[in-house]
């Protein structure tokens, strides 16, 4: 009976490694995994999240397998004689300090060219669109025929954010009121929006096509519903809807030098 | 079970019992109220904090229903704040997920490690007869009902309470206009968190005193048993980490209430209102919260570790493997602590290149971690295990902390935090750290030292039906999160469906609620099993484990004065299974014997 127990637990610790790793493997099968990556730099954060993958893996599986093992083997109604009377080793400590650091050194530093791609080695250009998210809502605005922003002939626009494919895009982001979080799932991008501070964000798209853009700062009660889009299109296609809407948002303006009612 | 011995050293009388007391009503109050005794007032609070504990969880169940099946009338608790026949409404969500995070972290696991546990072991298994401030120490305790009371009353203020998400991030937290929640609800809040501080650093005074003071003879630090080392470097990190707070906190208030300008920018409008001066900047806050939160993180983690190493020691009746390095993987993971608070904020529109710094430290703090790991698997290994619902819980301590440790990694990596940060990934990371991790240590620690508490012993069978249940549910809950967070699924959201990206995700997550309902109705057992046993359960004597530190030497419950001898410690805490022994344990206050040759001198001490 007293066996049966120690069976019982050990195999209890056994299924977290078990059910842990089925769990893992079959997320991608029914879509609940890393969602379609369209940008340039996401093929390395993604290559960097499967190499920590792989490597916490590989030490979540030993240590939780080495746990059931001697739970299962030193259970107090099968093992024979007292305990082993030691209170460590030397040789041990050592190495299991000294080869983690190396590992854990080693990933610290593979990590850091990637994240200077994405965050410190600014493309040299204007930027193509200003992002301004308020409460809740994210507000565009894009340079007019002049190419300057700040200028009295740009474009404004509402949670539709279009952008040129295969190229680098540069967006200033800002803040009206309280934090958020300027998020496109499919582009591996995430910046906060804090008032006060002009950030910039650079990605380039692969492909066309249609994305969420997600707020991920708590911003207020509203925070769910901050949903934007943001459509990726060639760039003669960009070219003409910029045009098209410069002309719908001038065509609602009066006629040159007269003067509001 | 043992039967008690008093040890060799003890006097032949007995102090006689104190003269009755001619008042009963002050003898009361100043017994059990108002008492200075370090055990009532551990067990004060851990009445208290468990208490919160339940209200915690019934917040945490409110915000699963809504993110598993949003908009939809709330069972048996929608009656209770009667929104529009039940439904709950957006900013409801949102003071739902930042009361069950701040009752969580301020009125439960820091107070039940440090308050309770730590107020009741400490002088126990130092072997002295109180704290070394007992006024103070009654203080700590009542200087959490203000916050109780603060934290408690918010709910029902206009604007409902605070709502701007447990870090109280500005300007949604500093403008009124911003959000209801940021009204009477986070002056409150802010008032609530000032005095879980004071609590917490007159706690913290208290301990590092009479650990360094009134430890009993022959108890040098190194012979101090882990719960008490990992309390002492808790309440260092506790007294150097929690001023910033204070002070953050009272800046806070100063822009709310006083007009003064930190952390709202020029200019900074919100929903058409002004506050403030301006010329301040959000992020400061930011620095200043994490430069106290994330030592607290540790704080929430780091008696747990002691007293599971504690735990796992009896049970496996084998020496703690690597008692040093125990100890300096503590003291390194509390100075490491100081130096990664950036890393909650690589998103935030910090300097990328101070990213970088921060990314380095925080993934080198995976490294006491990991020593800490493979000790207690050192410890388990060649031992003679005892499936006790307390060692149960202890090794799946062990078990969830792996999991927790290492998917902090992925946050850790600069690069992987973009696409992870704020999603459900770092939601399944700090659940398997601080409920899979500390709540599962802090159920261990019931169960071991109920016995010293109350004079009894809990249901054992029943411990491990609690035990089971709990497991399996918590895996559930928050196994699945890791996945969802790599969907990108984003944490606070009231309703996530209306993205392309998350529509598919609604029978994952109702899969998980559930689970967490199980998770919640099985702490019922729990309930049960604690109070019946109380008053029913079989009588413990002085040492029911067969365990050797100094608390097993008193009379359980001990009375006041915890000890009727000198405990005089002869060795460390942790010589179980001594060859050439008749019983299987040495106390630390047995006579001194004759040690066998050790394989390593060096450990030995």
């Amino acid at each position: 009976m007293k066996r049966f127990a120690g069976i019982f637990w050990s195999l209890l610790f056994l299924a977290v490694p078990v059910l842990g790793v089925a769990v893992f493997a079959v997320a991608p099968s029914i879509d609940v995994w890393l969602p379609k990556d369209v940008s340039e730099h996401g093929s390395q954060i993604d290559g960097l999240f499967y190499f920590i993958l792989a490597l916490t893996g590989v030490v979540f599986i030993a240590t939780e397998l080495l746990l059931f093992w001697f739970i299962w083997k030193y259970d107090e109604s099968i093992a024979k004689g007292p305990a082993t009377y030691i209170h460590g080793s030397h040789t041990l400590e050592v190495v299991w300090t000294i080869i983690p650091a190396v590992v854990l050194l080693f990933l610290a530093i593979y990590q850091m060219n990637t994240w200077a791609d994405v965050k410190m080695r600014r493309p040299v250009m204007a930027p193509t669109v200003e992002v301004v998210a308020r409460q809740f809502e994210w507000r565009l605005r894009y340079p007019g025929r002049d190419g300057q922003l700040g200028t009295p002939d740009d474009l404004f626009l509402v949670n539709d954010l279009h952008l040129p494919v295969d190229e680098d895009v540069l967006v200033q982001l800002k803040s009206m009121d309280v934090l958020h979080s300027f998020f496109l799932p499919n582009l591996r991008v995430k910046q906060d929006a804090v008032p006060g501070m002009k950030i910039p964000v650079w990605f380039k798209a692969k492909e066309t096509g249609e994305y969420d853009l997600v707020c991920a700062e708590l911003c207020g009660w509203g925070h769910y519903k901050m949903k934007g889009r943001v459509t990726f299109v060639t760039r003669p296609e960009f070219d003409a809807w910029l045009e098209r809407m410069y002309l719908e948002q001038e065509a609602t303006q009066p006629e040159n030098g007269e003067a509001m009612p | 079970m043992s039967t008690a011995t008093i040890p060799a050293g003890a006097p032949a009388t007995l102090p006689s019992k104190p003269a009755p007391r001619s008042r009963p009503v002050a003898a009361f109050l100043s017994t059990y109220v108002f008492s200075k005794d370090h055990k009532v007032i551990g067990l004060q609070f851990l009445f208290s904090t468990l208490l919160w504990f339940l209200i915690g969880g019934l917040l945490a169940l409110a915000v699963r229903w809504q993110v598993a099946w949003p908009w939809s009338d709330v069972p048996v608790l929608g009656k209770l704040f009667a929104q529009e026949g039940g439904q709950m409404s957006p900013e409801f969500y949102t003071m739902l997920f930042t009361m069950h995070a701040t009752v969580m972290i301020f009125l439960v696991i820091i107070p039940i490690l440090a308050g309770a546990f730590g107020n009741f072991l400490i002088p126990l298994m130092i072997g002295a007869d109180d704290m070394a401030f007992p006024t103070l120490n009654m203080l700590s305790y009542w200087f959490m009902w203000p916050a109780f009371i603060a934290f408690g009353a918010s709910f029902f203020v206009e604007g409902g309470a605070a709502a701007g998400g447990w870090t109280s991030y500005p300007p949604l937290s500093t403008n009124p206009a911003s959000s209801p929640g940021s009204g009477m609800g986070q002056t409150l809040w802010l008032v609530g968190l000032t005095f879980v501080g004071v609590s917490s650093m007159l706690g913290s005074v208290n301990y590092m005193t009479t650990i360094i003071l009134m430890r009993a003879p022959g108890m040098t630090m190194f012979r101090l048993p882990m719960t008490i080392w990992a309390m002492f470097i808790t309440a260092v990190l506790q007294a150097f980490a929690l001023p910033v707070l204070t002070a953050a906190g009272f800046m806070q208030l100063g822009d709310r209430m006083l007009g003064t300008g930190f952390f709202s920018p020029e200019g900074n409008v919100v929903n058409n209102a002004m506050v403030g001066a301006g010329g301040g900047q959000p992020l400061l806050w930011q620095h200043l919260f994490w430069f106290y939160s994330h030592p607290a993180v540790y704080i929430m983690i780091l008696p747990a570790m002691g007293m599971v190493s504690d735990i796992m020691t009896t049970f496996a009746r084998k020496p703690l493997f690597g008692y040093r390095p125990m100890v300096y993987s503590i003291a390194g993971i509390a100075g490491l602590g100081f130096i990664v608070w950036g890393h909650h904020m690589f998103m935030s529109g910090m300097n990328p290149a101070l990213g970088i710094t921060f990314m380095v430290s925080t993934i080198m703090i995976a490294l006491p971690s990991a020593v800490k790991t493979f000790n207690w698997l050192g410890t388990l290994w060649g031992g003679r295990i005892q499936f006790t619902t307390a060692m149960l819980f202890a090794m799946s301590f062990v078990s969830m902390f792996i999991i927790g440790g290492l998917s902090g990694i992925f946050m850790a990596a600069t690069p992987v935090d973009i696409f992870i940060h704020d999603t459900y990934f770092i939601v399944a990371h700090f659940h398997y750290v601080l409920f899979a991790g500390t709540a599962m240590g802090v159920w261990a620690g019931i169960y071991y030292w109920f016995p010293k508490m109350f004079g009894r012993t809990m249901n054992e069978f029943w411990g491990k039906v609690h035990f089971f249940l709990t497991f399996v549910f918590l895996n559930g809950t928050f196994f699945t999160m890791h996945i969802l967070g790599a969907v990108g699924f984003p944490r606070r959201l009231a309703d996530a469906y209306h993205y392309e990206t998350f529509h598919h995700l609604q029978p994952m997550n109702a899969f998980m609620t559930w689970c967490a309902i199980g998770m919640v109705a099985s702490q019922a057992i729990f309930a049960v099993n604690f109070f019946w046993s109380m008053f029913f359960g079989p009588v413990a004597g002085r040492n029911p484990w067969n365990a050797n530190t100094l608390e097993w030497t008193a009379p359980s419950p001990p009375g006041h004065g915890n000890f009727d001898f000198q405990p005089v410690v002869h060795r460390g805490p942790y010589e179980f299974s001594v060859p050439g022994m008749e019983k299987d344990h040495l106390m630390q206050t047995d006579p001194p014997v004759a040690m066998p040759a050790v394989a390593h001198p060096a450990m030995a001490h």
